[in-house]
């Protein structure tokens, strides 16, 4: 038995949990955590603004598939983790955030840099936590680690007033604590995966839709193995990109408003769709009533709740991923013979060819084929990021991606000045690979002062600023369904981001042909400081194919 | 079977861990998805630890599907059910200030409140004020029966209900 503080419990807890780093922002209410985290091996990486330390923290969970932890004071400290948080849980990223809090007797009476953060976090959270006394933090943050990253994996919050931070009290640390929680049952209903497998086996043009949630459960091997099995083509969700390497011949790519046109045609034609790991998002589907209207839904989530909320699936598994595809490979291979299936592949091979034909030849410096030259000077293992406009979709339509847990990307929120945080996150999970996030020149500008983050705490990553000048995506919205009356989306010649990179002691480039890019490029790769390459490109780019909103996906829009 | 968009009346039960903030989640998670509350009551239980939530909501049913599901994943929420209405015994309480401005008038009043089981819990020389139990729709019924001589003031509990026979909590 020891003697410790409340934040000297908190730091000890998160020790034994086996956080290695924290991303955050100091303040009055968490000068006692600081003080603990001083005593630390846990290294904090101060940010220079609290939602880059929620994307950070973000970035590092989706890279190496750990809990991702930040930390911000009371009041402002804790609202601007907001929008960190909700993408966080947009996209079912574990993290847990902490923040301070005036103390108790102050709770509720308006105190300075006071804010109800666990009302404004309650629908943006699996759950929150306030503190009320220095004996429940460690299992609090057990509790906290173990809700983040079970299940469906999102944020936690746990709210720590400033008198728990100093309260002392006697704790056993190696006694280990005994957490009742309530565990979701993981396994698949074995009858549902029978029916599944039969439906699969009688077939004729079965189709997978893996989403995000085949890289959480590190099913790539089991997706791949049914769909090998079946020779099914396998379509992703943005979140789902790389849960198949995208070079494999039944890789059909993105799915959706921006999707391929090889995977936005198949799903037309498929009679019975494999969806894993995904929540039919109206970004996927299109719409909803002309979405797969006449095949059958077999709908694998370990959400039970994301089962019959957009679509009602003809035989529903709530069960994790991996688990589930592993059961109905076993029964699936007793069934199907290995098809051939020659035609279909000749079929993929002509519509993927539509799309990158054009990429892969074209000589002057355009976003895809930009892509195209990013992907084969990268090597495999390296990490992408994105923003969020046009920069997402031409990286989610042309950059292909081999691993899981490669691409790194604001789906549900589309969160612009993502891309860059989430990018130094990812880079401290993943120091021996290089990371590289796609941009857009507004989206940069959201969150480019982390520049400073990443110079003074030596994290060398590459910003690659698709530079048109424009909040391009908008841009093209108003280009294509508002009689082209650009409003609001101009962002003028400024800043210089050559000159902004060197302010920050990184590097920075302009280049004006694919080949200059190629050479910088490569340099930014071995450098070991961050890079910051300018591409100016066409203010009138679209990105394409594309769905109007609001329609179905064979209204695709495809030059 | 009958169709799944028919829109009818379900009472959720949901027993909860008995602590601050648990009532604001339930409420909160209703207001953002979007589900409309038709009554709500919260009590204690058999068990001081657990708060039981009842709650009727008017939709088809795959709509209190994704209601109970949403609510399962509250990490506060230890038990969710629809509960069954022929086999559950369901009571709300109502109090009902009622015009009653001479002697006739209270005569018939108190005789309607002892045709529906009610009680008179206070008189001043102007209304009655009466408390009844029972379904809604015996609530309804009475409160129709009072609306003429002009209703004051009202207020209703919003359900409460328990399944019939030997489950419980666990
Ligand atoms: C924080 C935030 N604000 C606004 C939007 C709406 N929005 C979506 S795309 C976009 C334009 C993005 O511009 P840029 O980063 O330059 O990328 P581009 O589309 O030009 O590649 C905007 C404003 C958003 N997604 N996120």
């Amino acid at each position: 038995m020891v003697v410790v503080n409340g934040a000297r419990a908190l730091v000890k807890t998160l020790e034994k949990q086996g956080v290695k780093v924290i991303f955050g922002i100091p303040g009055g209410a968490v000068l006692d955590i600081c003080e603990a985290l001083a005593d630390s091996s846990i290294r904090t990486i101060l940010t220079r603004h609290e939602q880059c330390a929620a994307h950070a923290a973000d970035g590092y969970a989706r890279a190496s598939g750990q809990v991702g932890v930040c930390l911000a004071t009371s009041g402002p400290g804790a609202t601007n983790l907001v929008t960190g948080i909700a993408t966080a849980y947009m996209d079912s990223s574990p993290i847990v955030a902490f923040t301070g809090q005036v103390p108790m007797r102050l709770i509720g009476r308006d105190a300075f840099q006071e804010v109800d953060i666990i009302g404004i976090t309650c629908p943006i959270t699996k759950h929150n936590f306030q503190v009320e006394r220095a004996s429940d933090i460690p299992l609090i943050v057990e509790k906290a680690f173990r809700i983040a990253s079970s299940g469906r994996p999102g944020p936690v919050l746990v709210d720590i007033p400033k008198n728990v931070q100093i309260e002392l009290f006697d704790v056993e640390f190696d006694g280990g604590f005994e957490v009742a929680f309530r565990q979701p049952n993981h396994a698949p209903h074995p009858l549902q995966v029978k029916k599944a497998v039969d439906l699969l086996a009688s077939a004729e043009s079965p189709m997978i839709i893996a989403g995000g949630g085949v890289i959480a459960s590190n099913a790539s091997q089991e997706l791949l193995a049914v769909a090998e099995l079946l020779m099914a083509p396998v379509a992703t969700t943005l979140m789902g990109k790389g849960a198949i390497p995208e070079n494999h011949p039944l890789a059909t790519g993105l799915l959706g408003m921006h999707g391929t046109v090889a995977s936005n045609r198949l799903i037309q034609e498929a009679d019975v769709v494999l969806a894993v790991g995904m929540r039919f998002s109206d970004r996927t589907t299109g719409k909803l009533e002309e979405f797969c209207s006449d095949a059958k839904i077999i709908h694998i989530e370990v959400d039970a709740a994301e089962i019959g909320k957009n679509i009602e699936a003809d035989v529903p598994i709530v069960a994790d991923a991996k688990q589930a595809l592993q059961e109905i490979y076993k029964l699936l291979k007793m069934k199907v013979v290995k098809r051939e299936r020659t035609a279909l592949m000749a079929k993929i091979k002509e519509l993927k060819e539509q799309l990158e034909g054009k990429a892969n030849c074209e000589r002057e410096l355009k976003p895809p084929r930009l892509m195209v030259e990013i992907r084969r000077v990268l090597p495999e293992n390296a990490i992408i990021t994105t923003e969020v406009g046009q920069n997402q979709m031409w990286a989610a339509l042309y950059l292909k991606v081999y691993k899981p847990r490669t691409f790194i990307s604001s789906g549900g929120l589309g969160t612009m000045g993502f891309g860059f945080p989430a990018a130094l996150g990812a880079k401290v999970a993943c120091p021996e690979v290089p990371v590289v996030d796609i941009a857009g020149d507004g989206s940069f500008i959201m969150t480019e002062q982390d520049l400073a983050t990443s110079v003074e705490e030596n994290i060398p990553v590459t910003i690659v600023v698709l530079n048109n000048s424009l909040l391009g995506m908008v841009a093209q919205w108003q280009r294509l369904f508002y009689n082209r009356r650009y409003f609001a989306v101009n962002l003028g010649k400024v800043p210089d981001f050559v000159k902004l990179a060197e302010a920050y002691g990184a590097q920075g480039f302009r280049v004006k042909t694919l080949e200059e890019f190629s050479s910088v490029f490569k340099k930014a790769l071995q450098s070991s400081v961050t890079t910051v390459i300018d591409v100016p490109i066409l203010p009138e780019e679209n990105v394409l194919p594309m769905v109007p909103p609001g329609k179905g996906l064979k209204w695709m829009i495809w030059e | 079977m009958e169709p799944k968009n028919t829109t009818q009346e379900y009472i959720v039960s949901a027993i909860v861990e008995h602590r601050p903030g648990v009532l604001f989640r339930v409420s909160n998670l209703f207001r953002r998805r979007g589900f409309n509350i038709q009554s709500i009551s919260v009590g204690s239980t058999e068990r001081k630890e657990f708060a039981r939530i009842t709650i009727t909501v008017s939709g088809d049913e795959k709509l209190v599907e994704q209601i109970v599901k949403q609510l399962r994943k509250l990490i506060e929420v230890v038990k969710v059910s629809i509960l069954d209405p022929k086999n559950t015994v369901v009571r709300e309480l109502a109090l009902v200030k009622v015009a009653a401005p001479d002697y006739k008038a209270k005569a018939d009043i108190i005789n309607y409140a002892e045709i529906f089981k009610g009680r008179v819990v206070d008189v001043s020389h102007k209304s009655l004020t009466i408390e009844v139990t029972g379904g809604p729709d015996k609530i309804d019924a009475f409160i129709n029966v009072l609306k003429p001589y002009g209703i004051k003031e009202m207020a209703r509990t919003g359900i409460t209900a328990l399944q019939r026979g030997e489950s419980q909590i666990t």
